[in-house]
């Protein structure tokens, strides 16, 4: 045997307990119900905010704590508690990835990413609303004979 | 209907040159393609003539497009799109250049600038190579100009076109006025986070870095189909020296950008986008040892072959991940989906598949040598370097590809979720990057080290002892110098990582002494040629800044003293890592007093600037750090914050804002609590005591809302807060025609107001509330990065490495080339 395939052989062995022991600490994305399935593990939770509900901070009392409701997209909610300062714009996002686990009755958030709709600005919809209105409603342009679309 | 005020102009003659450079790149791709074939002289001539022509008018094109977009954006045309969305009137002239960029359209672009110049300079000095190098460079940019085309074929869009109208793209009831564009009056802006100078020049570095691993991809190519399997290594080591230069900076650039405007307190997060940045430089470099391995034994060229290939190959697969929007979830900068992921996925497939069945035709073909090398020998390490590189790059890019393999398996699983979960990175994503990446810094500090001082083919060990032992002896004994008083006390991944950590500082300090000192044992002080020594040395450099300030980062701003205590399930936790500072109130953080003195704001945006006074306990540094922050930016609701650092040698203070007062979210709604006091009473409150030190009755105060007659009351309430300070409060009285009035006053630091409700003779009644609504205060964050200079200055030094090797070697190359002419003469 060349020194160059044991060489080979060793990289390759490294190479798959690297992605073995890298397999071992993937983890899933889960709804809120079947994350209370398995509270205490790690898991990303996909849901958006729930504007209904109150969104606790009081930075002066203690800037780090932050507790709001979160939906998914199954309509199950859960109460969320994130102990760190409150995100930029967690009321805009539209979608939330929470990354934490079930603590008994809540969700003990470690981190927070915001799927923001403007943050890069390419969604349409959100820049349009940022466009004037001009005091016009589309039903008396449609309307007015002096303007036609072409 | 004709629309008032619109150029339209522009729009028309960037269109034209649009499809101007799409024809005239694909008619380049095809001569040379041609001429690569004739073999007939003056046939090939004639298809190398019409190569040239084409691929000059689609330079000229391409700047056309690139200089009329600047146009549209700079002149604030925004009936065109892409100036109205990335841009506003209000955006300072030198970030219009960065607005360019910010688009994919505009990225785009820029690549194709790139690859222009690059493909200028093979014309004129490729000479044989040219024909088949430029078929791969003319070919890359047909491909990028459909990217930029917007046209449809057979009903699906091709392209993203820059030019389209902003009437066409979007549906209001405004574009039913033909005067529309008198209302527009302002654009979208650039985002906030990239108006900073780096996003300026970085992105150019960034994509010339990445159009310029085309051209040893394209010599590969060229070696494999004209069978000059070993002459291409010496055109195209230059410019692999040149690109692992300019992407490794450009890479860079972009850390420095994070550390200096984006809020994640660092400069690397493992994100998908830098990622897929760093993979490719990691298999370029591993390709530029196979080059000089092959260079100077003849070995190593399957994988030189295989190493070229693969760095532009992975180009192309980061931007199909970070343009295709398939990172959504897991990457928080990646661009978004413009709906042109099967385009994308095509641009990869149409050089990989090429390359692939090129190299598997010829690969049997391509010299190599039966025997094995010594294990004394400099190429056998070196390769094992490479390996080592390798490794690196395909753990980051199988831990990268997560999102792609979810979609994959969700392709064949369709939504049955128990047959496939969607994965995703764990617990703690950076460690399990870190945790791979550590043992390749220690391999890496070792191999830089010591592989230079052995000689190729075989070293005598006398020889070796000689002239490597010294480095080896001086560094272990600073290195344990370093750890010793370095006090190494990461603890967060356990012992085990701890440990690895010592060891690679070790090892890059070994990587940094041993390539400086062998310019002078090795190379007798000849720093011509002394480029890879450079470079080694700065990369030590770069691990050692990466591993103390990673390992030594601390937050400072880690407890809440002089602030009521933590509440609720909180208080259990670990201390928060935010700090609330009042206006005014000097709060104590770590080994600093901080105040959050005064704020202001920027004349033209919603861009509100924080002077936060620190002053170290023992009063012997005192600065001012000014992070500031976009409020509630363009209907955004929230904060968008750049942080501010203080620069020292040996550490950097950095903070930003975290949390502000929202004004409309604290309603006041705590009530007076009503006491009945005499002079020199003290009453408690939840915060300390207070007293009343005087009362003063007048008929006649001169002040502002009061009339004669009226009679005014001046209670002086003196308070003590239970951290030792005092202040004075004055509400008034006042009584008009048998009304009361009353004026309160506040003490903002204990978040006090007092009102004087009533005065009896020398009784007074005082009503008291510590409300939250009326203080201003920020919440911040504050790190301490230790040495990270170390990282900045060793980036700076591998690329000047990178810079003197490539110099070295187009010398080398150019004074063979005479050589051989000679001999021809």
């Amino acid at each position: 045997m060349r020194k160059f395939h044991i060489v080979l052989l060793l990289c390759v062995a490294i190479a798959i307990s690297v992605l073995i022991s890298f397999m071992g600490t993937l983890t899933t994305y889960d709804t809120v119900q079947t994350a209370r399935d398995k509270p205490g593990k790690f898991i990303h939770l996909v849901a958006r905010l729930d504007h209904t509900k109150p969104v606790e901070y009081d930075a002066v009392n203690n800037p780090n704590y932050l507790s709001f409701t979160a939906i998914d997209s199954l309509g199950d909610a859960v109460m969320v508690v994130y102990r760190n300062a409150k995100p930029d714009n967690l009321e805009i996002s539209d979608r939330l990835v929470l990354k934490g686990a079930i603590k008994e009755d809540y969700f003990d958030c470690r981190e927070i990413l915001m799927k923001c709709p403007s943050k890069y600005k390419d969604d349409i919809k959100a820049v349009e609303e940022n466009l004037p209105n001009a005091g016009i409603n589309k039903q008396e342009a449609d309307n007015s004979p002096a303007i036609k679309k072409i | 209907m004709d629309y008032i005020g619109e150029n339209l102009l522009p729009g028309k003659l960037g269109n034209f040159f649009i499809i101007l450079s799409l024809v005239a790149s694909l008619m380049a791709t095809v001569a040379y393609f041609l001429s690569t074939k004739k073999t007939i002289a003056n046939e090939e001539n004639k298809w190398i003539k019409l190569a040239k022509i084409a691929f000059l008018t689609e330079v000229f094109s391409v700047l056309a497009v690139f200089g009329i977009l600047f146009y549209i954006i700079s002149n604030h045309l925004f009936e065109y799109k892409y100036a109205w969305q990335h841009s506003s009137l209000s955006l300072e002239a030198k970030y219009l250049l960065a607005c360019f960029w910010e688009g994919q359209e505009g990225s785009f672009l820029l690549w194709s600038v790139w690859h222009c110049v690059l493909g200028l300079i093979i014309i004129k000095k490729a000479k044989s190579w040219e024909a088949p190098v430029m078929t791969v460079v003319s070919f890359a940019q047909f491909c990028l100009a459909t990217m930029i085309a917007g046209i449809y074929i057979f009903g699906h869009k091709v392209g993203s076109n820059p030019f389209v109208l902003l009437r066409n793209e979007m549906e209001a009831p405004i574009f039913l006025k033909p005067d529309y564009l008198s209302f527009i009056k302002d654009g979208n802006d650039l985002n906030p986070l990239l108006q900073n100078y780096w996003m300026v020049i970085h992105p150019p570095v960034l994509f010339l870095g990445f159009a310029s691993v085309i051209i040893p991809f394209a010599y590969a190519i060229a070696g494999l189909y004209t069978k000059r399997y070993k002459e291409w290594i010496k055109p195209a080591l230059p410019w692999a020296l040149f690109s692992a230069a300019v992407l490794g900076g450009g890479l860079m650039m972009g850390a420095m950008w994070a550390y200096e405007s984006l809020t994640f307190g660092g400069y690397w997060a493992w994100d998908p986008v830098e990622n897929a940045s760093l993979v490719p430089w990691l298999i370029l470099v591993s390709g530029i040892h196979t080059m000089l391995i092959y260079q100077s034994t003849g070995r190593s060229l399957r994988s030189t072959f295989l190493f070229t290939l693969l760095s532009f190959l992975l180009i192309l697969y980061s931007t199909f991940l970070t343009r295709s929007g398939i990172l959504g979830d897991s990457s928080v900068h990646a661009f978004t989906d413009l709906g042109m992921n099967f385009q994308l996925l095509l641009f990869l497939l149409l050089f990989v598949i090429p390359a692939t069945v090129l190299l598997i035709y010829h690969f049997r073909k391509i010299p190599h040598i039966a025997r094995e090398e010594e294990a004394s020998s400099r190429e056998f390490w070196m390769f094992i370097g490479s390996l080592v590189l390798l490794i690196s790059a395909v753990s980051i890019i199988i831990m990268t590809s997560i999102p792609v393999v979810n979609k994959i398996a969700g392709f064949f699983a369709g939504q049955n979720k128990t047959l496939f979960k969607p994965l995703a990175i764990g617990e703690n994503s950076e460690h399990s990057y870190n945790q791979i990446q550590i043992f390749v810094a220690i391999s890496i500090g070792v191999l830089t080290g010591f592989t230079q001082y052995l000689k190729y083919k075989k070293t005598g060990i006398k020889y070796f002892l000689k002239k490597a032992g010294w480095p080896i002896l001086v560094s272990l004994l600073i290195g344990g110098l370093v750890l010793f008083f370095g006090d190494m006390n990461y603890d967060k991944q356990g012992a085990g990582f701890l440990i690895l950590i010592c060891i690679a500082i070790v090892c890059s300090g070994y990587a940094i002494l041993a390539n400086l000192s062998y310019v002078w044992i090795g190379l007798k002080g000849n720093l011509k040629s002394s480029g890879a020594s450079v470079a080694h040395a700065g990369f030590g450099l770069m691990l050692l800044g990466i591993l103390i300030s990673s390992s030594k980062k601390e937050i400072l701003s880690i407890n809440t003293t002089g602030i009521s205590a933590p509440m609720g399930e909180g208080s259990t936790e670990k201390p928060g890592e935010n700090l609330t500072l009042l206006k005014g109130a000097k709060t104590s953080m770590d080994n600093y007093w901080v105040t959050y003195e005064t704020d202001s704001a920027h004349p033209r945006k919603p861009l509100w600037y924080y002077k936060i006074e620190f002053e170290e306990k023992n009063g012997e540094e005192k600065f001012t750090l000014t992070p500031n922050t976009f409020v509630n930016y363009k209907g955004v609701e929230g904060l968008m914050s750049n942080p501010d650092a203080k620069h020292y040698w040996n550490h950097d203070v950095f903070t930003y804002i975290t949390s502000l007062p929202d004004p409309a979210k604290n309603k006041d709604s705590s009530q007076y609590e009503v006491k009945q006091i005499k002079k020199g009473d003290t009453v408690l409150y939840t915060g300390g005591s207070f007293t009343l030190q005087r009362l003063v009755t007048k008929n006649e105060v001169q002040a502002a809302g009061l009339q004669a007659g009226d009679i005014a009351s001046i209670a002086t309430i003196k308070v003590f807060s239970k951290n030792n300070a005092a202040y004075t409060a004055e509400p008034i009285l006042i009584s008009r025609n048998n009304q009361a009035y009353l004026l309160p006053d506040t003490v903002n630091e204990e978040r006090l107001i007092f009102q004087l409700r009533n005065v009896e003779g020398e009784k007074i009644e005082v009503g008291i509330k510590q409300s939250n609504a009326i203080v201003e205060y920020v919440t911040l964050k504050v790190y301490k990065f230790p040495f990270i200079n170390l990282l900045w200055i060793g980036t700076f030094i591998t690329v000047v490495g990178f810079l003197m090797s490539m110099v070295r070697r187009i010398k080398i190359g150019g004074m063979k080339m005479a050589e051989q002419n000679t001999i021809l003469k």
